[in-house]
């Protein structure tokens, strides 16, 4: 689950990063208000969970609280990247003299966390890794000792930080830290770190990411799910445990297991087909699940087809097929669907969904390829 | 011979009484599996399923029955504790089945797995079995048979699949490990080919790999370098898009790494046949039995 930029900076500032004076507002006339509160320019900031807002115009410098009103009007309803802004933060604009990247990742390969640091702030940090890697200064944190004084030395060193910035440089990054750690978070980002004129650092802009496995015991996290974050399909399969991945195919696909759901997409793929979705129905295949996965399938006008591939295993087959017939009862539709069944009891399974006229398939490619075949018309 | 579990592995069952762990102790029961004991805090000195004995803590199972390696079915908020109670009492080898593990929690119990030199299966995998000696998962043991195909993968279900037309083909497996789909877990493709490597009852190997992580382009470069068996490889997600998790914690695309693409390319140059589709590998599998 991703947090918006306001609510990555105040969780940061909890840790002790300073961040610049501001707040969020839904109306231009509450932009204004806060902008004649904090005095002087501001920055009015959309908030929504895409990169590249500011080339999309959705961050704007304001002189003075009457152009913050007419710029909050401007880029609140804003489009950017299909997503509506129905919220800006309002900040003091900050002094920017230069601009820094402080992040801390899940490093999956090395097992750590990875505190990275680059002069080269205010850009695609993933640009910088491709284009300049020596430009990225890095230190991983042994989970078991936490990060060290040492290691933030290193870091201020490498991006060429004067012996005056160490000390407030060292508690932006074991706040960073902390908050990614006590967050449950996989990535914490402050891009740009703003060294102002004076010296002094603010983080201007913060993203955080947070491990949704972890999310049962931060429920004051878990609240600042923003609904933008998926669409509404997603969200209803998340509510009824199911994992959905709306694509741009036709074909529909309902599979039980994450890494087959991916194999059953790529096997339609290389016989033709393109597919509608990912879906993951978990263990089971009980009728009720089979139902919401359906309807959420269905939902989408471009499915032309849906194929169901289910490794039963232990799970009864006969037990999934009358599944999939309630399911259907409940969700009826003229969309063809191919099944292909495995597991225990597989032959009456095939044998009940026959009865009721619907195709089955006896191994993936045979069912992938009546699945791209049924899409076509 | 086989790799990590056998005829002689004495099995404890964290967990035991939970509907999960009760349903599938039985099951590895009826295949065969030497399950000694079972452990709930608070329920020790009871039977479980088959008058397996429950015990408070492993410690005590171990003392009692000799129990050598674990498997845990407890929710993901407790798994982390049982996964290190099992390696503090000196179990050798720790199996967790459990899904939803928070990443930063596996980051901490593997490092200390990896001080005191225990070797964890999983979090988030349906375990590994050597057909014919020892289920030690969930997985419909009737789809496997005895034979000379090592099969390690990432995933649950499409493992089955694999398994499945290999057996039909009558092609049998000499051990299949699930390592699964979390970020974070106890033991990747790269340990589990050395294994398999140094195992003569194994003659060649298959890897199902998955989008997300390194772990795909560490074991080719482990392929290419130490191993003499040949290795035929799926990588499921050709067609998932960057940004999105698909279904595992562990499969997603982010910051340009972890695609297909790029593990299809690296366990190519590595050598490895890589199948288009998972329909193909028993084909190539079968090719090379010739």
């Amino acid at each position: 689950m991703k947090l918006q930029e306001f609510q990555s900076k105040r969780i940061f500032a909890q840790y002790g990063v300073p961040i610049p004076d501001g707040d969020v507002a839904t109306t231009p006339a509450e932009a204004r208000a806060i902008a004649e509160r904090l005095g002087g320019g501001v920055v009015v900031k959309s908030q929504v969970l895409v990169g590249g807002r500011g080339k999309a115009g959705g961050i704007r410098l304001a002189k003075s609280p009457a152009e913050a009103e007419t710029l909050a009007g401007r880029i609140l309803g804003m489009d950017i990247k299909g997503l509506t802004v129905k919220k800006v933060l309002v900040d003091a604009a900050a002094d920017l003299h230069k601009e820094l990247y402080l992040g801390v990742v899940l490093d999956r390969g090395r097992r750590r966390v990875v505190m990275m640091v680059s002069s080269e702030g205010g850009v695609d940090i993933e640009e910088v890794a491709a284009r300049m890697p020596e430009k990225i200064i890095q230190v991983a944190v042994d989970p078991c000792i936490g990060l060290k004084e040492y290691q933030t030395r290193d870091l201020a060193m490498g991006i060429g930080l004067s012996r005056e910035q160490w000390a407030q440089f060292a508690v932006i990054c074991r706040g960073l830290y902390e908050a990614l750690m006590e967050s449950d978070a996989s990535l914490a980002e402050i891009n740009p770190l703003v060294v102002q004129g004076d010296g002094t650092l603010l983080a201007v802009d913060g993203k955080m990411v947070l491990d949704d496995s972890a999310l049962y015991r931060h429920p004051d996290l878990a609240a600042m799910r923003d609904e933008d974050e998926e669409t509404p399909e997603e969200r209803t399969a998340r509510l009824h445990g199911l994992s959905y991945v709306k694509l741009d195919g036709q074909i529909g696909c309902m599979v039980n297991g994450a890494g087959l759901a991916m194999a059953t997409m790529d096997i339609t793929k290389f016989y033709g087909g393109a597919p509608a979705n990912f879906l993951d129905i978990g263990g089971g295949a009980k009728a009720d699940k089979v139902a919401a996965a359906l309807r959420i399938i269905l939902s989408d006008p471009n499915v032309k087809a849906v194929l169901f591939n289910i490794f039963g295993g232990i799970t009864r087959c006969d037990e999934v097929a009358r599944g999939i017939l309630q399911a259907l009862g409940e969700a009826p539709t003229s969309v063809p669907m191919v099944v292909r069944l495995v597991g225990t009891n597989d032959i009456e399974g095939r044998a009940i969904l026959k009865e009721a006229k619907i195709a089955t398939a006896d191994t993936l490619m045979e069912a992938a390829q009546m699945a791209v075949v049924a899409a076509r018309g | 011979m086989s790799i990590l579990v056998n005829k002689n592995t004495r099995l404890v069952v964290q967990g035991i009484t939970g509907h999960e762990g009760a349903f599938h102790t039985e099951q590895m029961i009826e295949y065969g599996t030497n399950v000694v004991a079972g452990v709930t805090p608070g329920k020790g000195g009871g039977w479980a399923v088959r008058n397996v004995p429950i015990f408070d803590t492993v410690r005590e199972a171990m003392d009692a029955t000799g129990a050598d390696t674990s498997i845990i079915y407890v929710p993901a908020r407790f798994a982390p504790d049982a996964i290190l109670e099992a390696a503090d009492a000196g179990v050798g080898l720790v199996v967790c089945i459990t899904e939803g593990i928070p990443a930063l929690d596996m980051l901490k119990v593997r490092a200390y797995l990896d001080r005191v030199g225990v070797r964890l299966i999983g979090p988030n995998c349906p375990g590994l079995i050597t057909p014919g000696e020892a289920k030690v998962g969930i997985m419909p043991g009737h789809i496997h048979t005895r034979g000379s195909v090592g099969v390690v993968s990432r995933s649950g279900t499409l493992t089955y699949e694999v398994v499945y037309a290999l057996t039909v083909r009558g092609i049998g497996q000499s051990t299949a490990v699930g390592i699964g789909g979390d970020p974070i877990n106890g033991t990747d493709f790269v340990d589990v080919l050395r294994l398999f490597e140094n195992d003569p009852e194994t003659k060649q190997v298959v890897m199902i790999g998955e989008i997300g992580g390194v772990d795909e382009e560490k074991a080719a470069e482990l392929i290419s370098s130490h191993m003499t068996k040949p290795v035929t490889a799926f990588i499921a997600g050709q067609t998932a898009p960057p940004g999105k998790r698909m279904g595992h914690a562990g499969a997603i695309i982010s910051g340009g790494m972890g695609t297909a693409a790029d593990k299809i390319a690296a366990l190519t140059s590595a050598g490895v046949r890589v199948a288009r589709h998972p329909g193909e590998i028993a084909e190539m599998v079968a090719e090379r039995l010739l």
